[in-house]
């Protein structure tokens, strides 16, 4: 579905150029939930920038079902970390939910009607008249996260989408996403620092090295469903791989891609 | 809301103005012809408000102000939404405006009355000048400022680049332009009765003041320099009223 090739992107150039992309191959298959991970600085941020077609790369192709990305695809959602940036604070909270939808060529009363469904599906239906600014961070996340879900994208991003949330809250929108994810049977490529995090939730998980960042090497995650936030944790094979994700990310940049 | 002892600071500062003037005059420390007593002053200015001379004068300022600061902001605002979406011509456009903000509108008054034949159309076009500076400039800070997440969440969801310009950069510019605004009204009063002062014309409050000066009634400009500064207070209360309702995200997220 998702399919990465030789990706490289430089900014600037001359002597202050900065590689922060160094030749990325990544697929994701439909309806996979893949999660990189990397050292903090390492490129994860631009690369998620350019799937969405926010930033052109300096070189590689992008292509989402085969169709090779040019502009920004339109058929896509992002979750960004800071919420309190990516929301609008001018609408009320069922109105962000529902902006996305005009270009789903709906009209406003279906607009309506699926923001509602989809903050629904995240616990806030009795928020839709408040403002993004009177809700706690976390509820702010959820909101983003109601907004991509109403808007029903093939593929959807997140970039260190629980980085501002306290801890409790991390593991709460975990769940909801795993959750969602489960239901709409979504195609989900989820970046994170955090380690157990991304063993936690994906299917997958793609360790990228420092910058320029390449693939370092990858995991599958073959952890029972539905995950339980005590339960899985302590599995032996949970801790197992969170040891094998982590050595990836200590990883010398000179050591050949590992395949497990 | 406002504090209680601020109001009662404010109007004890007030009284003891009014009262020193008051005596000033009384006392014959300042000739009344010169300084009359302020409870004369107050007693003008209420009187002024039945005076139909006075009414004309007053409504004359209030149409050439309101009419310059409309169209400084049509004008201005889709200039600066202009300027502050496109780097390169705000850049082209820099040195122009960084001469002709600071000439003051006033010093215009010789040039536009020999183009312009008819006495309100002078001053409109004066105000226009003064008032255009602060919108443009304040709508091209707001535009610059827009967060670039806010712009990229819209933009990762496919739309173009005016959409994202109309549904999130504009919104979010829109308190800093009402700032503008804000600003354009003062200085747009001052420039009115400037401008009236100077290029005296049919009516206005400056055209009533020399009136009342050639008459040596000093005690009726000082009642209708009171009334110009109610106006003032006026309008900068209805404006920040305005700018509490409509932006009240503006205002509660950044404790403004």
């Amino acid at each position: 579905m998702l399919d990465v090739v030789n990706l490289s992107h430089t900014y600037g150039e001359g002597p202050n150029a900065h590689q922060a992309l160094g030749g990325i191959d990544l697929k994701v298959a439909e309806g996979e939930m893949v999660c990189v991970v990397g050292p903090s600085g390492c490129g994860k941020s631009t690369l998620l920038r350019s799937i969405a077609g926010l930033i052109r790369p300096t070189e590689g192709q992008i292509r989402i079902r085969e169709t090779t990305v040019a502009d920004t695809p339109g058929d896509l959602a992002v979750v960004f970390q800071d919420y309190s940036r990516s929301l609008f604070p001018w609408m009320s909270v069922g109105d962000n939910v529902a902006l996305p939808l005009r270009r789903r060529g709906k009209d406003r009363t279906a607009r309506r009607a699926a923001a509602a469904e989809a903050l629904e599906e995240v616990g806030l239906a009795a928020a839709s008249s408040k403002f993004p600014w009177e809700l706690s961070g976390g509820m702010q996340q959820r909101v983003a996260i109601a907004r991509a879900l109403a808007y029903r994208p093939s593929l959807l991003l997140m970039d260190e989408p629980f980085g501002s949330v306290d801890a409790q809250t991390r593991e709460d929108l975990e769940d909801l996403v795993l959750k969602v994810r489960e239901h709409h049977r979504m195609t989900v490529l989820l970046i994170t620092h955090d380690i157990d995090e991304s063993v936690y939730v994906g299917d997958r998980v793609v360790v990228l090295t420092r910058s320029p960042a390449r693939v370092a090497g990858e995991l599958s995650v073959d952890l029972p469903f539905p995950r339980d936030q005590i339960a899985t944790r302590e599995l032996p094979a949970f801790v197992h791989l969170r040891a094998e994700v982590g050595r990836l990310v200590r990883a010398k940049k000179e050591s050949p891609p590992v395949q497990v | 809301m406002i504090d209680r002892r601020v109001v009662v600071r404010g109007a004890a500062g007030a009284a003891v103005l009014l009262i020193a003037a008051e005596l000033a005059g009384r006392s014959g420390l300042i000739d009344p012809v010169l300084l009359p007593p302020m409870s004369t002053v107050l007693a003008g200015a209420a009187g002024l408000l039945a005076d139909p001379e006075f009414l004309t004068d007053l409504w004359g300022t209030v149409i050439v102000w309101a009419t310059g600061l409309l169209t400084a902001i049509v004008i201005a605002v889709p200039l600066g939404v202009l300027l502050g979406t496109l780097p390169r011509a705000e850049l082209a456009a820099r040195p122009l405006v960084e001469f002709m903000r600071p000439i003051p509108s006033v010093a215009l008054l010789p040039l536009v009355t020999l183009l312009i034949p008819y006495d309100h159309g002078v001053k409109i076009t004066v105000i226009v000048y003064a008032a255009v500076w602060p919108v443009l400039i304040n709508t091209m800070y707001g535009l610059r400022d827009v967060d670039p997440v806010a712009k990229e969440t819209l933009r990762s969801f496919g739309f173009g680049r005016l959409a994202v310009l109309a549904r999130v950069s504009v919104p979010s510019a829109a308190p800093f332009v009402l700032t503008g605004v804000r600003l354009a009204a003062a200085t747009g009063l001052i420039v009115a009765i400037s401008a009236e002062l100077v290029a005296g014309g049919t009516d206005g409050i400056g055209a009533f003041m020399i009136r009342a000066g050639s008459g040596y009634r000093t005690d009726l400009i000082l009642a209708a320099t009171l009334w110009a500064g109610i106006l003032g207070l006026l309008a900068n209360m209805l404006l920040v009223r305005v700018q509490r309702w409509a932006f009240r995200w503006h205002t509660e997220r950044t404790g403004a």
